[in-house]
This record gives C-alpha cells, sequence and structure tokens, in this order.
C-alpha cells in the first residue's frame, strides 16, 4: 500500500467515527466497560494464581502433641505420622522453639511475651509436609484421629477457600467477560453497519470503478481499530493507577502480610498491552462482519 | 472486445434473465441494447462488468474469460470499463472535480496524474467551468456529463451504458449522443441501452434487440422497432 493511500484511509476513519458520534459514543463506551471488566478480572486471577502457588509452597499440617504425652508416646506418634502415605517429611518442633519463632515474628510487640517463658503455654509441634501440597488436607484428617495428637492445623481454610474462589471467580468472570466481549463486539459492529449504509452509494461507486476490496475495507478497520483502542484507554489509566494504588496500601499497611503481590512494574505494562489488544481484536472483528455483505457488488 | 457464447443467467429466485446469448461485439463499434423492460437488458450489461455471473456460458471480454476471473481480479477488468447510470451515481456532498477524481483516487493514482486527467475529462464533456459546483448545482444534463467524464476519465476501453438520456429532456439527451459519439470516435466501445426511440432511429448504430432473454434481433443499421 502506498504510503498516501495509507494516510486517505486513516482520514476517512477518523471522519467515519465523527460522522456518527453517538453511535460511536455508545460503541467505545460499550468497549471501555467490558475491558474494564475484563482488567480487573485479569488482575485479580494473576493476583490469585501467584499468591495461591505461594501459599501451595508453605503447606504444613502442624501436629499438636498432646501436653500429657510422655517422650515415647512422641516417638510412636512419629513413626505413625511417617507411616501415612503422601508425607515426605516430618519435623520436631519443641514448645520453646515455637515460643521463640513467635516472638520473632511479632517483632517490637513479641517481646511483651517473654515473660511466658517459664510457663509456655504452647504444644510441642510436629511439622509434616507432604510431596503435593493437595495432600495436606487429607493426611490432617488421618493424623487427627492418632493417639497422643491434640489436634492438627493446616492452612485449611486458607488454601481450600482459596481453590474454590479461584475456580468460581474464574468461571463466573470469564462466562461474564465472553459475553461482554460479545456484547461490544455487536455494538461496533452496529456502529461500522451505520457508517457503511450511510456511504453505501460511495462503495458502490468504488466498486464500478475498480477500486479493491481491500482499499474499500481499510477506513472501515481503522473505524474499528479507533473504536477498540479509545475504548481502552479509560481501563488502562484507571487499572494502572488503580493497581499502583492497592498495591501501596496493602504493602505498607500490612507489611507482614504473609504474601506477595505481583510488582506494579512491568505488570500494569502487560496489562495495559493486553486491553488494548482485545480492543482492537473486537474493532477489527466487528467492522469485519458488518462488511462483509456490503463488499459483494 | 465483448464475446458472448451461448451465456444464460437464472436468478436465484427463479427468473429466467437471460436464455442462450450469442454475441460478439468488435473494438470501436456502437451498439443500442433495445428491448421491452425487464427483457434481460440490465442483466446482459451487468454480466459484462461481473456484477452479475452467468449461470452458464462463457464471456471474455478485452480477451479475458470472466468465468475464469478470480475475485480479487474483478477491480483489474473494471479498470477498464467505464459505466454510466440513468441516475448518475454521483455522490453529492464532493463537487464535480472531486466526483471525477475520486475515480481514481481510488485506484491510487498520482495527485499530478488525476489533475490532468480530470481536466481532461472534464474538456470533453465541456464542465470545465463547473469544476467546483456540487451535482445538485447542476442542471440534470449537466450532471449527466459529470457521470459520463467520471467513467472515462480512466480511459477505458468500453464504456457501457444504462440509459443515459432516461432522465433528460429531449434537447439535453441529443448533447449527451454528440459525447457519447465523441468519445466512440477516440477509439472507445460504447454500449448503449436505451428506450429513445428517436434516438435510435436518427443517430443509425447497429441494434441488438432482447426480449424474453433472447436476441431477437442484430442489424448493422437498426430501427428501434417498439412503440415508444
Amino acid at each position: 500500500m502506498k504510503l498516501r493511500t495509507f494516510g486517505r484511509h486513516w482520514k476517512e476513519g477518523i471522519k467515519n467515527l465523527a460522522r456518527n458520534g453517538w453511535m460511536s459514543f455508545a460503541s467505545v463506551s460499550a468497549v471501555t466497560v467490558t475491558l474494564l471488566l475484563v482488567g480487573v478480572f485479569v488482575a485479580l486471577l494473576l493476583n490469585l494464581n501467584e499468591v495461591g502457588s505461594q501459599i501451595e509452597d508453605d503447606v504444613e499440617v502442624r501436629v499438636f502433641i498432646d501436653l500429657t504425652a510422655k517422650e515415647q508416646q512422641q516417638e510412636a506418634l512419629k513413626q505413625k505420622i511417617q507411616g501415612v502415605p503422601k508425607v515426605s517429611s516430618v519435623t520436631f518442633q519443641s514448645k520453646e522453639e515455637g515460643l521463640k519463632q513467635l516472638i520473632k515474628s511479632l517483632g517490637d510487640e513479641g517481646k511483651a511475651f517473654s515473660s511466658l517463658e517459664k510457663e509456655n503455654p504452647l504444644n510441642d509441634v510436629f511439622i509434616v509436609k507432604t510431596a503435593n501440597p493437595q495432600d495436606t488436607i487429607e493426611v490432617a484428617k488421618e493424623v487427627k484421629n492418632f493417639k497422643s495428637v491434640e489436634k492438627v492445623e493446616y492452612a485449611k481454610d486458607t488454601v481450600e477457600r482459596l481453590f474454590k474462589v479461584m475456580n468460581v471467580s474464574r468461571n463466573v468472570g470469564l462466562g461474564l467477560i465472553i459475553g461482554l466481549l460479545f456484547t461490544a463486539m455487536f455494538l461496533i459492529a452496529n456502529t461500522i453497519k451505520i457508517t457503511i449504509v450511510a456511504r453505501k452509494r460511495e462503495i458502490e461507486i468504488m466498486k464500478l470503478v475498480g477500486a479493491t476490496n481491500w482499499f474499500i475495507r481499510w477506513p472501515f478497520l481503522i473505524e474499528g481499530v479507533l473504536i477498540g483502542v479509545l475504548g481502552a484507554v479509560i481501563p488502562i489509566s484507571l487499572l494502572v493507577f488503580g493497581y499502583d494504588y492497592i498495591y501501596t496500601e496493602i504493602t505498607t499497611r500490612y507489611p507482614t502480610l504473609f504474601i506477595d503481590l505481583l510488582p506494579v512494574y512491568p505488570f500494569v505494562l502487560q496489562l495495559a498491552g493486553l486491553l488494548v489488544l482485545i480492543g482492537m481484536i473486537i474493532g477489527v472483528w466487528g467492522s469485519f462482519t458488518s462488511m462483509r455483505k456490503f463488499l459483494r457488488v | 472486445m465483448i464475446e458472448m457464447k451461448d451465456v444464460w443467467k437464472t436468478y436465484p429466485n427463479g427468473v429466467k434473465a437471460v436464455n442462450g446469448i450469442d454475441i460478439k461485439i468488435d473494438k470501436g463499434e456502437f451498439v443500442y441494447i433495445v428491448g421491452p423492460s425487464g427483457a434481460g437488458k440490465s442483466t446482459f450489461i451487468k454480466m459484462i462488468y461481473r456484477e452479475e455471473r452467468p449461470t452458464k456460458g462463457q464471456i471474455v471480454v478485452n480477451g479475458t474469460d470472466l468465468s475464469k476471473l478470480k475475485e480479487r481480479q474483478v477491480p483489474r477488468l473494471r479498470r477498464h470499463i467505464g459505466i454510466v447510470f440513468q441516475d448518475f451515481k454521483l455522490l453529492p456532498k464532493l463537487s464535480v472535480y472531486e466526483n471525477i477524481a475520486f475515480a481514481l483516487e481510488v485506484i491510487e493514482e498520482s495527485k499530478p496524474n488525476i489533475r490532468k486527467r480530470v481536466m481532461e475529462a472534464l474538456d470533453l464533456v465541456s464542465l470545465k467551468n463547473k469544476a467546483r459546483f456540487l451535482p445538485d448545482e447542476l442542471s440534470g444534463g449537466e450532471q449527466q456529463r459529470v457521470s459520463i467524464a467520471r467513467a472515462i476519465v480512466n480511459n477505458p476501453d468500453v464504456l457501457i451504458t444504462d440509459e443515459p438520456t432516461g432522465n433528460l429532456d429531449p434537447e439535453t439527451a441529443w448533447g449527451i449522443m454528440d459525447l457519447l459519439e465523441e468519445i466512440n470516435n477516440k477509439g472507445t466501445t460504447v454500449l448503449m441501452a436505451t428506450h429513445n426511440k428517436e434516438i435510435v432511429n436518427t443517430i443509425k448504430k447497429r441494434v441488438i434487440a432482447i426480449e424474453s432473454g433472447m436476441i431477437a434481433r442484430d442489424e448493422i443499421r437498426g430501427e428501434y422497432g417498439y412503440e415508444a
């Protein structure tokens, strides 16, 4: 394509966009809403995935040993736990060690607990790891019934809920987004159809004097792409600033939080790229579907 | 130039528009296509520039077998054919100059070339002084001249005109005929579908009469042959 022709196509595309202002606006808005939701959803999902894999890495079962248990019984329990299939390691942690760790993890506030060193209220604990993080639930249930076990603790709530939340939000989000993408596409297709109908005569003449189909198509494709890209502007700015804000809030307010969110950069840039790409794709797709019929002259 | 061999056309709705036409039109000819409304004249014409494809038979235009023409090669065919319509088909928001230039712009001619050719075409149809006018500011005859200028600006080998005088008063119609003859004299083949008895009987040319989708007559210096 000649450069001059390329310039002409852009001019025509922009002219089309301006000509049916309200329809263009409606389509751009549809794309905006869609991409905003897509963006939020993707950001959420990727962070859930990230957090999920972090948690999976240090999933462990803490087996609290009955306070009355003698050393012999402890040893028996250890053997028994090791005998459970899927268990990869069993580590003993005395109550003294447990308290030290607790004090350390609480930092300055932890010092208040130092006085407890004499009358340690904690239990001795076996820390059980499984080969596969998903097996913790099963292992925990089995170990719970063993003798000399006071209670078992594992990140049950977090793990189970996280997996559940992830699955549900993934499915609901995907459904929602597919629906929205189609709506946006349909609106773009309609907008472009209006432009095409308005220019039917022009297209007819172009075809009769021997313009190629691609020559005719370009301005409408550009119109579609512009709608898509314009629709991506607001979602991208909101997501970039919003994510930055939320990230900073969470990390400064809860510095001891055991999870790490995806760092702002390059994540938001990748997200922005993705949104622009999706916007362009639905724009092009929308214009293609509405153009097909009109090129048959 | 244009050759049809046993050409048939049945539309998807069952209408049999063309039923076995054999015809040969040589380069430089001036041909009237006459016949009652609905006899298949328009289909006949549309098949030449491949707006319609025959159901059966062979059409060769300018040495190109249209049945073998791929969709993306159609534009090249049409760049050798100029088409003029009864309703002019001008773009109302473009000036006379722009309307004619449009035909060259969309086939990606260079700007200086466009200017030169448009001025030549305007000169031929005697509308140089109205280049900046909008179509609505012109008379019917002038608008038809613009549409003829647009059709020939590309120096086509064939000029196809579908009732070019249909919407014009008699005097203006004669002016258009002068113009078409002039274009023909420069070597362009001219096909003209018409209902204008007076013109056909006065400016004697080859007459092809189509009735019920078949060639009813084909005479070198023919008559209109129908009651007007």
